[in-house]
Formats: structure tokens, sequence, C-alpha cells
């Protein structure tokens, strides 16, 4: 198990704020750093209780294999659903390229 | 007419007293004439307003019979989709977007007659205490300008407090409604985990946000109540069972009696770390309810002390894993789609331009505590402590009825004076626990500390939302009304 008194480096910040996708400034880096090395070590705390025999609980409600009726339903109107997105072409989501152009 | 609780409107318009639509127009009124002080509004909806009264006017006139709260306007959190409303979750990545589909919780409220007047401020995504998170600036106290009205929902607290309007939905996921009812002198609702359907709330932490209902008495929180809760085969956590009889509960409350009744004061939720005037204003409320008949015990629940720890790693870790959905792709924000920047480029430098710090944290947090080789140590560990929380109230109600703390360890504080994101948390410390077991609770007004409302929490146990309204029912008949000492706007 990894220490649970982590302190976290700028670096670790930079890292996360790539997994999450959040192109953060240095400026927000020095202020997130500093303040995610201590709310990490104030819940940090969870590590004090032995807890090794306790079933984790994912949710306040257990529930399993919740289906409802197979029923055919009107989906959304197509332009409902465009009118909200940032680019539309053809009558469907446009984004920017993710593949290289073919030579 | 604005002073009029939802039950005293409703019925006024059913026996043709006056009619909906002067209803509509005089809160329409007093937001024009107080919000550029609250700023509890982000969206007024002036002609949907009307003609939701007008519809409810005109099937009076017709001979139809009205829902019980028929006509009676109400303030919607900007976290509950809404059809061609603007719908913000207070967030610059969702400005000026208009769902295509209404929540189910709206269509509950359209159905009935009530009266949208407008969404209302939060802290973005619901991630605060305060409102002060909202993209588009915080909202004010009524009680005191200075201060802040509690968060997240904050507008929704706001707006009843300053008699905008008599009837708001919020959301609670860490205390959401109870605290900020707390701070205004209000009643605010958190039911039992999948009591009310979440098709259409915005995500922030899906297995701990729940909707509910503010009010100025107790009985307008239950009327509310009924009318948005119960099954939604569109929220597979939704629960299939009927609804609590809310309603019936706040009415026999209202007689004044709790003899029989076993209340346990939690240990852990007071001493250090609360206000002294909460504390004597909570000490107050207790000794009210055994003079109301109540039996009264200490009980403790040891595992409470971890709350905080617990939901400050369970509910950034969903909260990463729901927000990744703003992608600039299908709706809201995109930035820096010059042709150049690659598909990931454009996602982060859109979630950099549209989120605020504090969900910028949360996120990271999040994403920190799910990561490969931190998961046992932190979300893992978080998870079984939540199983601990949810025995300890097993145990408790196994021998009381119901359990109650001070809703908040502070009155309300000034806006820009709480500047640490950890300090800002422990506004949570009293209303977590329930959040993390599912158990309803209820924050009503008790009292006055500085000339702030205190907030008494009442809690009980899973789908026995009843018991909160009938305790609470009692004990606001008990004391005189907290809301009469607030200061005209």
């Amino acid at each position: 198990m990894p220490e649970t008194s982590a302190h976290l480096s700028r670096e670790d910040v930079a890292h996360l704020a790539r997994l999450a996708r959040l192109a953060v400034t240095d400026a927000e880096l020095d202020t997130f750093a500093a303040q995610l090395d201590v709310i990490i070590g104030a819940v940090a705390r969870v590590g004090e209780l032995d807890v090794a025999d306790v079933q984790p609980m994912s949710h306040a409600v257990a529930m399993t294999n919740v289906w409802r009726a197979d029923e055919v339903r009107p989906s959304l109107p197509r332009g409902d659903v465009l009118a909200g997105a940032p680019a539309v072409e053809d009558d469907k989501f446009r984004v920017p390229r993710i593949l290289a152009e073919e030579s | 007419m604005i002073t009029w609780s939802a039950a005293e409107t409703a019925a006024k318009i059913a026996a043709g007293e006056v009619c909906a639509v002067e209803v509509a127009q005089a809160h329409l009124e007093r937001i024009a004439a107080v919000d550029d002080k609250v700023k509890a509004f982000l969206h007024v909806d002036t002609e949907g307003a009307l003609a939701a009264a007008a519809a409810v006017d005109a099937k009076r006139a017709a001979g139809e019979r009205l829902s019980p709260l028929a006509g009676v306007p109400l303030a919607m959190k900007d976290v509950v989709v809404t059809k061609g409303l603007p719908t913000t979750s207070g967030s610059k990545i969702l400005q000026g977007w208009r769902p295509p589909y209404d929540a189910t919780i709206t269509s509950k409220i359209k159905d009935a007659g009530i009266v949208m007047l407008g969404k209302v401020n939060m802290d973005e995504f619901a991630m605060g205490s305060s409102t002060e998170n909202s993209a588009y600036g915080p909202t004010h106290n009524p009680w005191d300008l200075t201060k802040i009205p509690g968060g997240s929902s904050g507008g929704s607290s706001a707006a009843v407090a300053a008699y905008e309007a008599p009837l708001s939905i919020g959301t609670d996921t860490g205390g959401s409604i109870r605290q900020p009812a707390a701070v205004t002198g209000i009643v605010g609702h958190k039911p039992t985990y999948g009591a009310v359907s979440r098709y259409g709330l915005i995500a922030f932490s899906s297995s701990l946000d729940q909707a509910g209902p503010f009010a100025r008495t107790v009985l307008d929180a239950a009327l509310l109540h009924e009318v948005i809760a119960g099954h939604d085969p569109s929220d597979s956590t939704s629960l299939d069972v009927p609804v609590a009889p809310v309603v019936t509960a706040a009415r026999e409350g209202g007689r004044g009696d709790l003899t029989g009744v076993r209340v346990g004061v939690v240990k852990e939720l007071g001493g250090e770390g609360y206000q002294s005037g909460v504390t004597a204003s909570f000490e107050a409320a207790v000794a009210t309810l055994k003079s109301l008949g109540a039996e009264v015990v200490e009980v403790s629940c040891p595992s409470f002390d971890y709350a905080l720890a617990a939901y400050y790693l369970i509910a950034p870790s969903e909260c990463s894993s729901n927000l990744a959905r703003f992608d600039s792709v299908r709706y809201g924000l995109r930035v820096g789609d010059d042709g150049n920047n690659s598909l990931e480029d454009v996602m982060s430098l859109t979630r950099e331009a549209g989120f605020g710090p504090e969900v910028k944290r949360r996120i990271m947090i999040g994403t920190y505590a799910l990561s490969s080789g931190y998961y046992d140590a932190y979300y893992g560990q978080a998870q079984k402590i939540r199983r601990l929380i949810a025995n300890d109230f097993e145990a408790a109600f196994g021998s009381v009825d119901v359990l109650v703390s001070p809703t908040t360890p502070t009155v309300a504080f000034g806006i820009g004076e709480v500047l640490d994101p950890l300090t800002m948390y422990q506004n949570d410390l009293a209303t977590l626990p329930a959040s993390l077991a599912g158990v309803p609770a209820i924050s009503v007004p008790c009292g006055l500390a500085d000339g702030l409302p205190v907030g008494l929490q009442i809690i009980a146990p899973t789908l026995q939302d009843d018991r909160c309204y009938r305790v609470g029912a009692a004990f606001e008949a008990a004391i005189p009304s907290v809301l009469a000492n607030i200061p005209e706007l």
C-alpha cells in the first residue's frame, strides 16, 4: 500500500491535470499543488481506521439488474439535440480532426 | 401576497379568492424589486411563469380539479434541466445552453400546475457551501447582504427567504439543501436517496445527489416533496416504493405532540468546532423537543468523525468521472478549435476555460484517488468508512426514532471570508453522515445566534422521511417564527 501521508508535488499535479484534460496555467499549478497537498493530507485520515473486514459501500441502496420496460419510445428530435452543440455539420456533431491527413 | 405560505396560496387560488396570474405577477415584481441585491436568479422566465399561471386559472374556470400546489410559484435550481430554458449548473462551460428535455422533477412540477419563475444560482456543479463558486457571481443572504446564503443551493434558499418565491428546489450531495436552509432561516429537506428521481439533474456525485424541497414552513416542504417524489423508470437508482406520507406527518406534527418519540442527540455532531451561539440554540431546541413529550438520549456514532475525509474522496472521485462528459463535443463551450489543435488539446483548453477553480480541484482530487496504486488507500478505504457510517446509523436507529444535531457548525459567514478550500469543507461536518448513508434529513430553523439563523437537523432512517416532517412540524409549531426577524430588504 502506498504512503497515505502523501505529498503532492507540482509535477504530480501537472500529471493529474493532463489526465483530467485540464490545460492549467503555471500560476494555477503553484496554487493547486499547495491546496491539493493539504486536502489530500486531510482526507488521508481514512487510512487511520482498521477496516480490513468491512465490505465497501458504493451506494446507499444496493440494487442489481435494474431494467426498465422494453418499450419503444420516441427519441429526442435530432435538431433539438444538435442545437446545443458547439459545432455541427451534416446533421452530426463536428469535432476537431483525430487522424492525420492521408498522404 | 408574497408572504403567504404555499399551502395558503394554493387554497386561495382554489377558492377563487385570488388568481394564479396575480400571484405570479406579485412574485415577479418582488424579484424585480429585490433581486439586484440578493442575486438569487440566473434567469427569470416571466413569459413562461405567466403562461403557466394562466393555464391554472383557465383550468379552474373550466371547473377542473386543481392539484394541491396549483398556481404556487417556485424557483428552480439551475442544476435541474428545463426544456428550452437556460441551464448552466452555475458553470461557464454551459453558458447559453438550452436543454432539449425536462428533468423528471421539472415535468412533475409542471404537471402539478406549479409556476416556475426561473432558474436560481448555485455553486458551480453544486460544489461548494456558499454560492461563491458560481461562475455568475455570489448570491447574497437576505438576512445580511454581506453574508453567504449557504450552498450549493444558495439561490434556492435566498429566493425563499427573500420572499421571491414560497417554494424552491435544491439538490443535496453533502448538505447542499440543509446547510443553505439553516443559514437563511428556512426549511430544507434531503429525501432518502432514491426517493426523488435524478433523471435530468446534472450529475455531481451520482451515489449521493438527491433533489429536495425548500419552503418557509414544514408543511409547504412536505407538499412539494409529495409532488417530486416517486419511482421513475428513467433513473435506475430510483426506489420503486410508495412515497412516504410526508404531508400527513407534517399535519400530525403540527399538533405539537411528540409523546413517545425517541430522539437521539449525536455526540459527534457538536462540541468542538461548533460556534457557541449555534450550540446554545441547539440545546434550547432539544429542551423544546423534551417539552413536547419526546424522550431525549445521547447517542454515539464514532465513525462520523471520518465522514468528512470519506466524503471528500468519494464525491470528487464520482465527479471526476461525471464531469468527463464536458468534452466540448455535444453541448456547451468549445475553445481552441482553430484547425491546428488536436481534439485532446481542444478538450483540455475548453475544460480549462470552462471550469472554475473548485471544480478543477475536485476533478484532480478524484483523478488522484481513483488512480492505479492509490485506489485502495483512498477511494476503497473511503467506501469502507461509508459502510461504517451506515452501520452507526443502523445501530442508533435501533434505539431511537430520529437523530438530531445542529445543521451547521456556524451561522452564515461573510462573502469572501473563507478562502481556504479545506476550511470551506468544514461547513458540511454535520450534514455529511446522512448523505453518505443515504438517509433522509431535514433542517428546520431553531433560533438566532448573533442575529443570524441557526438550523436544527433531524435525521431519520431510510424511507422514513415522514419522521423528519413530523418532528420538524411539531418543533416549528412550538417556537416563535425565526423568519419573522428577517430585516426588510
